[in-house]
């Protein structure tokens, strides 16, 4: 059984910090169906449309009846180690400094022989869970967990350099009035995060939880106004050389159209959405992008937390909607520009949330526990791609099967 | 349908470009030297040459085509054969079937890549799309961690011990000593072998080959043709191919060769009795032992006990790979898939100096090659005789 | 040059008149007022880098700024409030620019400003003043010292459940004020008027009976403590925005030097 990752040694400062590598990236067109998976948790195969063969590694035909009509869908998990091995030697430089490294064969009761990396808890002859999850290098890949969940699972090597697992490392949560900062911090805590540092802009406005978060116990409540490039890089100088996971909580929304509402709101909302997220990961993102093989508390995350209608607006909130696709945008870029770093840019959607600004509005709508929970969860997993509560997915499946019908809807033109 | 024979055609001047670890030369410089000494055997031009058929890794962005022109040769047959280990008995079985339907009148086979630094990771992490979408991101230990998974089934499956993949290696090193060409010069025990460092589990250092650059090649000929021009030549009795054999089989425990065994030795007109040496495709011991059983040596599973029964050495009941194969002689890229074909060759026409097997007249050669995924997808045989002079 | 300005650069340049700075650096972190979130905010100020010597701009150094008309130290033109809005040159662009210098008086109310955070500058305390300093001349300056601007961070705006508490006018109070023909009134604090100001009939006396009147407003003021309660000069120029309605701006007072004893003349 996995025993508890201890907490790591303050650092020797004479050490050369380890450059971060990434694992062989480059995969065929179909093979990135397992990456689009693995990005939001999900265990998909190739299954024929016209014979049902189940397909692995992915391909372009049906190895049964050559049909090219092969679909991704959901795939029995199960399976049994019928081979292993523990390699010890690897000419790719990311494996040379992670060695021994181990995988194996796993029979998977759908069919296919996967060859996949094996977490330490199991061996030749136990049935495993497989799962589909993306490396540093930002690719979808296969590994082999125990059957049965056991308390310290995640702490295992090989399965920890696959997610953002908030243990005994140091975050970030950058807006302190956001409702869910509490529940995050709670949560963080839960799954052994170190620290956590809290921003808070303006603190000479009320409506800040400061004095209740900044009582609690290895939470610091900092100035961080991601309005402001000189605050975030204050703040990034201070500590940027610390920061393992970065959570952007900052948000700013009001209801109203394009018509009738006015540019002053739709700059701010764009300020503090859209180029808020740019300051912050131009102050944060070059130091956080050289420490992702730093040990155990190696940079390896950076949240944001999105409305779903930056896939498709809301006209109801025709400017914050804007203001999330072009935060989306942002974040994609980001993304390709963390990818040599193989820091992991993590979207959490989500539908309305429980708050002033969506008041109006029917249920159901999205706590902040529950918010906060994805976002945990998203970093356990190691996920990119996080739809939180019944809205967010209702509406990332519809947006997925046809953009512009979901578009009538939301505008009123869906009986 | 019954196979036609191969009755008129032989193979002949047999040619080993000594192999270095690491050349800053290249494919074509290394193909260039074989094609050199196989033409002057037989007394050839480059441009009176009609039948060229190539093997290489390394040649990119060339293709053979670009060979002819680069090496000033005007054939009206050309092949390429991009199988690996299995090269050189799948470039002779279609050599001689040209040579026997009067397509061309000679073919020189030739295998050769280079080996500079790093071009060996670099051709691991392309080797094929499903290696690199499926195996190489998974610890990038390439087809040494790929086989090592294939080793630790089947020693599960068959109760097979490292001690037994180590008796191969060992006679095997005993072999390549009197090689020449070998690059291992140093004699290995059994405990040598058994505390090498790990590789890959099961595998330790001396389960695996050292790449290299080299080349390797021979001609195809009506026997007419040889006998004027007095080469030494061997007749062949049988040959057989397959690709992505037994795709069912959740882990390789058997190649494409016990698909076809049958069909060689009933082409053949013999049985594994009367094999007077064996030469496989070494890239791993284990894949050695599956060939003893899948070529009709011993029955499945019995590979180990075979192994412990018999003398592997040149001079043994059992002789095994009698230049050292890829284990101890090295393996130069597609070339590797050449050397035991070669060196039977050599053998059977009674070339083969010090490492000659006493009158040695039928040899079984086997060719293993490309691991697209979980498996090695080409299995190749063939039975040659010559008169053992 | 007439005397008259002669004697005034003389007296600069042998600090026998003192420039005082009543202004607060503008800074992204300086508070601005606060409206319930569904009306439209007033943007604090913000500050980009261009370029800094590099790439954007190898010899140069600059940065792009915005902020609204009302953020930091600022000057209230009459069409800001809509009692305002129809007085003749209201805007800053238009106001005679002879009012951006003129005679200043300072009434101290930083004493019951330290004890009560609602204190109010009445006519009571006007009047007790004039019988100190004499009755406001007309076309003044009047600021109210409260040494507000001496607090830092929430207890600036000092803001509670039910608003912000800050000392300001009563309505009497400017009525007093409006009958002296002043020129302007400014304050410490975020805004002219008191932090509850809203409760006063009319709401925000400062603004709404002081524009309607076309009179200024100073805002965010500091170093009211170095100036005289009478006979200093005030220098509080805009910028000439086309049709703004305020314009943070750099407050100067120049101020006879303290004698040795530390009274002024």
């Amino acid at each position: 059984m996995t025993g508890a990752l201890p907490p790591p040694k303050k650092k020797n400062p004479q050490l050369r910090q380890v450059v971060p590598t990434l694992p062989p990236q480059m995969r065929s067109r179909a093979a990135l169906g397992l990456t689009a998976a693995a990005a939001r948790g999900a265990f998909l195969l190739q299954h024929c449309a016209e014979c049902g063969a189940v397909q692995y590694p992915p391909r372009d035909a049906c190895s049964a009846c050559l049909s090219v009509e092969l679909d991704w869908r959901e795939t029995s998990r199960d399976g049994r180690v019928i081979a292993e091995t523990r390699i010890h030697a690897s000419p790719d430089p990311y494996y040379r400094e992670r060695l021994p490294w181990r995988t194996g064969l796993v029979q998977l009761t759908a069919g296919p022989t996967v060859l996949c990396h094996l977490h330490g808890d199991i061996g030749r002859g136990d049935a495993v869970r497989m799962d589909l999850k993306l490396d540093k290098a930002g690719q979808g890949v296969m590994i082999a967990l125990p059957a049965t969940r056991s308390a310290d699972m995640a702490d295992d090597g090989q399965l920890r350099a696959l997610t953002a697992h908030p243990k005994h490392r140091r975050v970030l949560i950058t807006d302190i009035r956001s409702p869910v900062t509490r529940p995050l911090i709670e949560g963080l805590f839960r799954a052994g995060a170190a620290q956590i540092f809290v921003g808070e802009s303006e603190s000479w406005r009320r409506g800040s939880d400061h004095a209740a978060i900044a009582a609690l116990d290895r939470v610091s409540v900092l100035p961080l106004d991601v309005s402001d490039a000189a605050s975030v890089s204050r703040l990034a100088a201070e500590i940027g050389g610390k920061t393992d996971i970065l959570i952007n909580t900052a948000r700013h929304v009001r209801p109203g159209g394009v018509l009738g509402a006015d540019t002053v709101f739709a700059r701010e909302e764009f300020e503090i959405n859209a180029l808020g997220l740019m300051r912050l990961a131009q102050a944060f993102g070059p130091a956080m992008a050289s420490r992702t093989a730093d040990g155990v508390n190696s940079s390896v995350a950076f949240v944001n937390l999105l409305s779903v209608h930056a896939l498709s607006a809301d006209p109801h909130y025709g400017a914050f909607s804007a203001s999330q696709a072009a935060a989306l945008s942002i974040s994609q870029t980001l993304r390709a520009e963390f990818r040599a770093s193989g820091l992991r840019m993590i979207n959490v959607f989500a539908g309305p949330t429980d708050d002033e600004w969506h008041q109006p509005l029917p249920p159901p709508k999205v706590p902040a526990a529950a918010l906060a929970r994805s976002v945990v969860e998203a970093l356990c997993e190691g996920l990119e791609e996080v739809f939180c509560g019944d809205v967010a997915r209702d509406l990332e499946a519809r947006w997925r099967s046809d953009p512009k019908v979901l578009e009538r809807e939301l505008s009123g033109g869906g009986a | 349908m019954k196979r036609q024979d191969y009755s008129g055609v032989v193979v002949t001047a047999p040619v080993s470009v000594p192999y270095v670890r690491y050349s800053r030369e290249t494919a074509h410089w290394w193909i260039a030297r074989a094609l050199k000494q196989v033409l002057a055997a037989a007394g050839l031009k480059p441009r009176d040459l009609d039948g060229f058929s190539v093997s290489s890794f390394t040649l990119f962005p060339d293709t053979p085509v670009g060979l002819t022109q680069h090496l000033g040769l005007s054939p009206r047959w050309l092949d390429s054969i991009p199988m690996g280990g299995a090269s050189g008995v799948v470039a002779l079985r279609r050599a001689a079937r040209a040579v026997q339907a009067g397509d061309v009148d000679v073919v020189a086979c030739i295998a050769g890549d280079a080996n500079r630094i790093d071009s060996f990771r670099q051709l691991l992490s392309s080797f094929s799309r499903f290696a690199m979408d499926a195996s190489y991101p998974y610890g990038s230990g390439g087809p040494n961690a790929s086989f090592a998974l294939i080793a630790d089934a089947y020693m599960a499956e068959y109760g097979v011990t490292r001690e037994d993949f180590g008796r191969i290696a060992v006679a095997q090193r005993a072999n390549a000593l009197n090689y020449p060409n070998a690059i291992m010069t140093s004699p290995l025990t059994l405990e040598q072998y058994l505390a090498a460092r790990p590789i890959s589990e099961p595998f330790g250092l001396y389960d695996c080959v050292m790449p290299c650059a080299g080349a390797e090649g021979f001609l195809v000929m009506r026997e007419d043709e040889a006998q004027a021009r007095g080469l030494a030549f061997a007749r062949i009795s049988a040959t057989i191919e397959r690709h992505n054999a037994f795709p069912e089989d959740p882990v390789q425990l058997r190649g494409g060769w016990a698909v076809d065994v049958d069909e060689l030795y009933e082409m053949a007109g013999c049985g594994p009795g009367d094999i007077d040496l064996l030469q496989t495709y070494d890239d791993y011991p284990v894949i050695s032992m599956m060939q003893f059983e899948d070529l009709g040596f011993c029955a499945k599973g019995e590979g180990a006990r075979f192994v412990r029964d018999h003398d592997l050495t040149i001079a043994g009941d059992f002789p095994h790979n009698t230049s050292g194969g890829q284990l101890s002689a090295g393996q130069a890229g597609a070339a590797g898939g050449y050397l035991g074909l070669v060196e039977a060759i050599r053998q059977v026409t009674g070339q083969a100096g010090p490492t000659q097997v006493t009158s040695a007249r039928t040899a079984m050669v086997s060719g293993f090659g490309m691991i697209n995924y979980d498996r090695g997808l080409c299995s190749s045989a063939a039975i040659i005789t010559g008169d053992g002079r | 040059m007439t005397d008259a300005l002669i004697d005034l650069a003389r007296a600069l340049g042998d600090g026998s008149v003192e420039v005082v700075d009543l202004t607060h650096t503008l800074d992204p972190d300086f508070p601005v007022i606060v409206l319930p979130p569904e009306f439209g905010q007033c943007a604090r100020f913000r500050m980009e880098e261009v370029s800094a010597y590099d790439g954007r701009g190898p010899a140069w150094k600059w940065h792009n700024i915005s902020m609204n008309e009302h953020t930091g130290t600022h000057f209230d033109a009459p069409i800001h409030w809509v009692s305002g809005k129809d007085v003749a040159n209201g805007a800053v662009d238009e106001i005679d620019p002879s009012v951006f210098v003129g005679p200043v008086v300072v009434i101290d109310c930083s004493e019951g400003a330290a004890t009560d955070d609602d204190f109010e500058l009445t006519p009571e305390i006007i009047h007790a003043w004039e019988a100190r300093h004499g009755v406001i001349p007309a076309d003044s300056w009047v600021l109210m010292r409260t040494d507000w601007s001496k607090r830092r961070g929430a207890a600036y705006l000092n803001m509670r459940d039910d608003g912000p508490h800050s000392p300001g006018p009563t309505p009497a109070a400017i009525e007093l004020l409006l009958a002296r023909d002043i020129r302007g009134f400014g304050t410490e604090t975020v805004g002219t008027d008191a932090g509850q100001g809203t409760h006063y009939s009319p709401p925000y006396p400062a603004h709404y009976l002081l524009h309607g009147a076309g009179k200024f407003g100073l805002q965010c003021l500091r170093n009211l403590d170095k100036l005289p309660p009478t006979g200093a000069m005030l220098v509080a120029p805009p910028l000439k925005i086309k049709g703004g309605t305020g314009s943070p701006l750099r407050v100067l007072a120049l101020v006879p030097a303290r004698t040795a004893e530390g009274e002024r003349p």
